[in-house]
């Protein structure tokens, strides 16, 4: 491996990095990703739920990369009741150790270069600048050397700390997570489940999103600051026991989803954040991949941008950073004072949310006919959301 | 603090909520920097494979 210094180094070959590497390559930048495994998409630590609509911009439908087309959503309310949503958009569950891995491949397509089993652990400073990337290869400490590094280091993320930007969630921003791959089971064709409760899963949920007719990934996530006395496996297990009791488990992971308020601070001079290290997470849904990969282009092309203007300082780079809050950042605020206000809610209010919901013919089943049914049955719901909205406006301001 | 390294799927939801940086993850294993630890017990309570205990303790 030759000392040859680059424009742009990403650390980690998720969609979110590999997205970025992709812009910055077409942009005419010289980028190295880094990845900490053996191969990008593995070990897959997700759900595999995805919009379609959010990840057709990057890559064209594949079905070496599609387990299961989803037509809608069912949500469990703890009284027993669900409702059906089948009129707000269709998605995929994906196999991400295929779909991560074509992502990589269209960055490289686009020029970038990748180098696996390569553990970031610190920045190089000279003259006060980041000037590179201290990485563990082989057993081997080594240095590449670049202008602007790219944290795309999700959860775990340690790029932000290095630099001075503090990436700590509170214990109430994190969902701690346990899923196993079930086989032997009956799916629901083309309909992802939700769970709500607090016996069954506080301040989270469990989802159930088939990856064929007889296999699902069945997973759960508590709110952190909920999870001191029961591990989320031991939910997960008496919801396995009650749904699916013939199940056989044929793999099982953990993992940790940010649900905390997008930072408007996610770029420094040489340094940017994507995905989840830049906490770019749908805080109620727990969904992030389509998220970094948006997040990713505009990264992506505010560092090809920089780094051909000359200036990679933060006066450049947080053209990024504005360019998150207008797409896609406020709206993660927004949905953050929404779970703020759902992490308080009753079962007994989860319940009357989801009979309110059961009124909504499907085909009327948008934001605006909810609102309305809700008024005439929870007009204090309402209040409280409307509230969520409010304050949040006032904060962005 | 202390992580049972064969519990421990490696998934990094301790370094998220640690509030001094004192946690690294490699791909094969997560270290918790004493020195930098104040035993807070975030990482403690979050660990979804519950891989972590404070030293000494018996569990």
């Amino acid at each position: 491996m030759s000392a040859r210094e680059y424009d742009v180094v990403v650390v980690g070959a998720g969609p979110a990095g590999s997205i970025t590497a992709r812009f910055a390559a077409q942009g005419g930048a010289g980028v190295l990703m880094l990845e900490r495994d053996r191969e990008p998409g593995i070990p897959v630590r997700c759900a595999e739920g995805v919009s379609r609509a959010g990840i057709e911009p990057y890559i064209e439908p594949d079905e070496r990369w599609i387990a299961a087309r989803i037509e809608g959503a069912r949500l469990h309310a703890p009284g027993g009741h669900f409702v059906d949503m089948t009129h707000v958009g269709t998605g995929y569950v994906l196999e991400r150790r295929i779909f991560d891995t074509e992502l990589a491949n269209m960055a490289l397509r686009a020029g970038a270069h990748l180098l696996c089993k390569a553990d970031a652990v610190g920045l190089v400073h000279e003259d006060g600048r980041i000037a590179g990337v201290k990485y563990r290869h082989n057993g081997e400490l080594r240095t590449v050397r670049c202008r602007i590094v790219v944290g795309a280091d999700g959860v775990e993320s340690r790029v932000g700390r290095w630099a001075g930007i503090d990436t700590a969630v509170a214990l109430s921003d994190i969902d701690t997570c346990c899923q196993y791959t079930l086989a032997g089971i009956e799916t629901l064709p083309n309909l992802c489940e939700f769970y709500f409760g607090n016996g069954v899963s506080p301040g989270g949920y469990v989802w159930i999103f088939p990856k064929g007719p007889d296999t699902a990934n069945v997973g759960i996530g508590v709110a952190g600051h909920l999870a001191a006395n029961k591990a989320p496996r031991e939910y997960l297990d008496e919801f396995v026991a009650r749904r699916f009791p013939d199940a056989r488990i044929n793999y099982i992971v953990y993992g940790g989803v940010p649900t905390a308020c997008s930072p408007r601070h996610i770029s420094e001079d040489g340094i940017m954040l994507v995905g989840d290290a830049a906490r770019q997470v749908n805080p109620i849904t727990g969904g992030g991949v389509v998220q970094g990969m948006v997040a990713g282009e505009m990264a992506g092309r505010t560092a090809a941008e920089a780094i051909k203007s000359g200036d990679v300082s933060r006066r450049t780079l947080k053209a990024y950073d504005k360019a998150w809050m207008k797409a896609l950042g406020n709206t993660q605020r927004t949905m953050w004072s929404l779970k703020e206000r759902f992490l308080k809610m009753d079962d007994e209010r989860f319940n009357r949310l989801v009979s309110t919901f059961q009124k909504v013919p499907q085909e009327q089943f948008d934001l605006k006919s909810l609102f309305k049914e809700a008024i005439r049955e929870d007009p204090k719901l309402v209040a409280e959301v409307a509230r969520a909205f409010l304050v949040t406006k006032i904060r962005g301001k | 603090m202390k992580v049972n390294s064969s519990l421990c799927d490696i998934c990094g939801t301790c370094v998220a909520v640690c509030p001094v940086d004192a946690i690294r993850v490699s791909e094969f294993c997560v270290h918790i920097e004493m020195d930098v630890c104040t035993q807070c017990g975030n990482c403690l309570q979050v660990c979804p494979a519950r891989a972590i205990t404070v030293e000494g303790d018996a569990s």
